[in-house]
């Protein structure tokens, strides 16, 4: 259905697009970062492929990642891009869907925002900020949506500990006994 | 120090009786007018409501009526899944209210955190305010839950919450400390 789209981007974009895929019915499009803004205008103004419902935005994390039969000396490493920007994208009006995605690596972990052409992705692209730490330029309030402003780190990338736990508050109040008996040990530790 | 509890003066035996019988007064009357305060976070709400419905009715134990300021009620019932962000305000609704005051930690992700174990679950309400009963159980039976509010009625009768027994420490404190 979204072949169309495909062949379109082609004909349009071919210099913006890395590779493209089906999957299950689906459409990706890698596309090069520094043409994701130009590549997404076009999709949302272009009369013939009109995207005018921004479906999710979100990020998904490769390290320690490799595919079947990729033997483990080939897994991702930190030259290889860690983390997949992807942007769903739907039109109502040709009933197309499309998904736009972005490589991108640990190091310079920057994406342009779409907020601007789709105002629904403002959130959307915070939250992705605040879960994996990928910058949006561009992006009007880039700030954490979900998590407190004293959080230090991105919870969803993968190599956050899954226990590890930055509370606010705790208690101050904990039951102390007021009276004090001798110790039965010395300064060593051990036992009188 | 501390209460004698034999004693041959007419008047110590009086002064001890007294107090008893007020204490238990008091602890009757407190246990029999639990004001809640239903701190709702998560998906044990429904089975709250189940308990305060009219199939369960948590009115038969004179727990019926939930506040909705914290300032009017004794009983903080903690319902649900209870986040690091929301740690905060936990703590603040817990202090505004007025001694004495109770806790009940409803359902184990407020006992414990239950299958949560990640960044952003509090492991337990009681890493932040003190709690009374816990209720095991993802929802609790409501059975478990008039259970756990008989229990807490004990504890309240016989002075054994956790902001009764803080009251009593502080004034072992200030007693063992005028005596030097």
């Amino acid at each position: 259905m979204a072949q169309k789209v495909l062949d379109a981007v082609k004909a349009s974009h071919a210099a913006a697009i890395e590779h493209t895929e089906s999957q299950h019915g689906d459409e990706i499009i890698w596309v090069k970062r520094d043409q994701l803004l130009a590549v997404a205008t076009w999709l949302k103004t272009e009369p013939t492929m009109a995207f005018d419902a921004p479906v999710f935005c979100t990020c998904i994390d490769r390290l320690d990642w490799r595919p079947l039969g990729v033997p483990p000396s080939q897994r991702w490493t930190e030259d290889k891009p860690r983390f997949e920007v992807v942007y769903q994208l739907r039109s109502t009006q040709h009933r197309f869907r499309i998904r736009l995605k972005v490589a991108v690596s640990e190091s310079d972990a920057r994406v342009p925002s779409l907020a601007s052409l789709w105002p629904a992705f403002d959130w959307q692209e915070r939250e992705t900020f605040d879960m994996y730490g990928i910058r949006f330029d561009g992006h009007p309030d880039l700030r954490r949506i979900y998590l407190y402003d004293e959080f230090v780190g991105y919870p969803l990338r993968k190599d956050y500990p899954k226990d590890k736990r930055q509370p606010l508050v705790r208690r101050d109040d904990l039951p102390i006994n007021p009276i004090k008996r001798p110790s039965i040990f010395d300064d060593h530790g051990k036992a009188k | 120090m501390g209460v004698e509890l034999t004693t041959t003066r007419l008047e110590d035996a009086a002064k001890w009786a007294k107090s008893s019988m007020l204490d238990k007064a008091t602890g009757w009357g407190r246990k029999f007018s639990l004001f809640s305060y239903p701190f709702v976070t998560a998906c044990c709400g429904m089975e709250f409501m189940s308990v305060a419905g009219p199939k369960y009715d948590i009115a038969r134990f004179g727990a019926e009526f939930p506040r909705f300021s914290p300032r009017q009620s004794d009983l903080l019932m903690v319902v649900g899944t209870v986040t690091e962000k929301q740690g905060p305000a936990l703590k603040r609704v817990f202090d505004q209210m007025a001694e004495p005051k109770w806790v009940i930690a409803f359902g184990v992700c407020a006992s414990t955190g239950g299958f949560y174990q990640n960044y952003h679950t509090m492991p337990g309400a009681d890493q932040v305010i003190p709690v009374d009963v816990y209720i095991p159980g993802c929802p609790p039976r409501p059975e478990q839950v008039l259970d756990a509010l008989i229990l807490l009625m004990d504890r309240i009768q016989s002075g054994r919450g956790h902001s009764q027994l803080r009251d009593k420490r502080e004034q072992l404190i200030a007693t063992s400390q005028d005596e030097g």
